[in-house]
């Protein structure tokens, strides 16, 4: 069973998360053309292996960033999100 | 039949294999990424209708392990958008005619499939569905629980469940079939054509020369090609990395399970996708069941128990009779999620570079008609019509095939 840490609250059964895909970077909105605006919206790494990604704990209704391998669960870090990433 | 009995009797054993291991040249006109049904379609296809035979079908495990073999086995043609119906029909009647075509006996069973709704706005999704697909000539119409409880009396139709069932979307033509012999039939009739089929051979790089496919490398030797087609579904990504075309793709597991076998009871295919099931009775007796993909992203084949849990509880919410059956075994399989949950065939931006991926959890029902196809757009270096709206670039162009109304029961 995959146990995630919420930031807020701890150590907690991955049940009580809603999971929120990779973390990717928005570009900034005077940048945009097409493209790179469906590359945000739509291009995914999908690594195998670790991948950053947003998490919702539904309890205390907070967002995170957390660190996990996509083939083994192993969950590396978990941290509310920063400008510096 | 003749056959079984002569060969029974002769005391030869093993039976022939159906089909030769090959030594790796080192070109081939088109090389096929991917042993499963889409692939070797693709292959069988290539042979038969363009006369193409110099084909490799690369395959890193044994040919039918990925999706192929571990899909729920569930034909139909009722989806949601025009682009779709149209499409997932011409499968169905690719499978109709299939076991003659490939002399191979694959048990089609068109049993008829029932999608049930539980409230209002399920109701009137289904009767969309079912004015879109008699607009295309598909067999597809909204029932009553009346008729619901004569196509399958097992199905709790009380009002005391807390999600009654209120209505259903019946279309008849939709089956069940033996898929393993859907790519075993397959990978016989590409070899009989001359196709090469490699298992054991895991492609480790694409060669890519000013935007052009060049060659193929694998841990069993380097092949120069000028088409390469990655029909690897839930590593889509990871091959298409190697050619340097970015993908909207999400790889998700999809588990199933198996119940023990009991005596034949249930002679329709029961969906429910507000409660994220669905169940058909296999030649053998087993409930087959399905659910939705896992809620994150992984490249895990692990069972879990919260998927079992979640399933059996929503399962006996529809029939309350299975309360005491023993479930047999479990698995999961790779599913290649898009957006818009519809798949992407045709051409990329590295010429020589296609692709048939994002298949997610519908792939093998469209095995016939997408090999079909993406034959024809290699034969001729033209998008058939049936594919021009599943082109990569709709993503771009904001033109995405919503289909997640019907595709998937997990949304």
């Amino acid at each position: 069973m995959l146990l995630l840490t919420c930031p807020n609250c701890g150590e907690r059964n991955v049940a009580e998360f809603r999971f929120g895909g990779e973390a990717v970077k928005r570009p900034a909105p005077e940048d945009v053309n097409r493209a790179t605006w469906a590359d945000y919206l739509y291009l995914r790494r999908n690594t195998n292996g670790m991948q950053r990604e947003w998490w919702y704990h539904t309890p205390c209704g907070c967002w995170f960033v957390a660190e996990r391998h996509t083939r083994t669960q192993d969950v590396s870090h978990t941290a509310f999100w920063s400008p510096e990433g | 039949m003749l056959q079984l009995i002569r060969h029974g009797l002769n005391g030869k054993r093993p039976f022939p294999r159906m089909w030769r291991e090959h030594e790796l040249k080192d070109r081939y006109e088109v090389v096929i990424i991917g042993g499963g049904v889409h692939g070797l379609a693709a292959a069988y296809y290539l042979a038969r209708d363009h006369g193409i035979t110099d084909v490799a079908v690369l395959e890193k495990n044994y040919i039918g392990s990925g999706g192929s073999g571990r899909n729920t086995t569930i034909i139909r043609s009722n989806y949601l958008t025009p682009e779709g119906v149209l499409f997932y029909d011409e499968s169905v009647k690719l499978y109709e005619t299939l076991a003659l075509e490939l002399n191979f006996n694959l048990l089609f069973s068109q049993r008829g499939h029932l999608t049930l709704a539980h409230n209002d706005s399920s109701v009137r999704t289904m009767r969309w569905r079912a004015e879109v697909n008699q607009l295309q000539g598909v067999d597809s119409r909204l029932i009553w629980p009346d008729e619901i409880a004569r196509l399958c009396p097992q199905l709790d139709l009380s009002d005391h469940p807390r999600y009654p069932i209120l209505a259903a979307l019946y279309h008849p033509p939709g089956g069940v079939i033996r898929h393993d012999a859907v790519v075993w039939g397959y990978a016989r009739g590409a070899d009989l054509r001359g196709v090469h089929i490699h298992q054991k051979t895991e492609v480790t790089g694409i060669d890519v020369t000013n935007s052009r496919v060049t060659g193929v490398r694998t841990t069993r030797g380097t092949i120069k090609t000028g088409v390469v087609l990655n029909a690897t579904a839930g590593w889509a990504t990871l091959i298409s990395d190697m050619a340097g075309v970015r993908l909207p793709i999400t790889t998700h597991p999809l588990q199933a399970c198996v119940s023990e076998s009991l005596k034949p009871f249930l002679n329709v295919i029961i969906v429910s996708g507000s409660l994220h099931v669905y169940v058909s009775q296999s030649d053998r007796g087993e409930l087959v069941m399905g659910a939705s993909v896992d809620p994150y992203t992984s490249y895990s084949l692990d069972s879990t128990l919260g998927f079992l849990e979640g399933l059996s509880g929503h399962l006996l919410e529809l029939m309350p009779s299975l309360a005491r059956v023993k479930i047999l075994r479990q698995w999961a399989g790779l599913c290649d999620m898009t957006p818009d949950y519809s798949p992407i065939m045709g051409f990329t931006p590295v010429e020589g570079f296609l692709v048939d991926v994002g298949w997610g959890t519908y792939g093998f029902k469209a095995g016939p008609v997408s090999g079909k196809r993406m034959a024809e757009l290699i034969a001729t270096d033209r998008t058939p019509d049936l594919l021009a709206p599943f082109r990569l670039s709709r993503f771009e162009e904001g033109r995405l095939v919503g289909e997640k109304g019907a595709a998937s029961v997990g949304h």
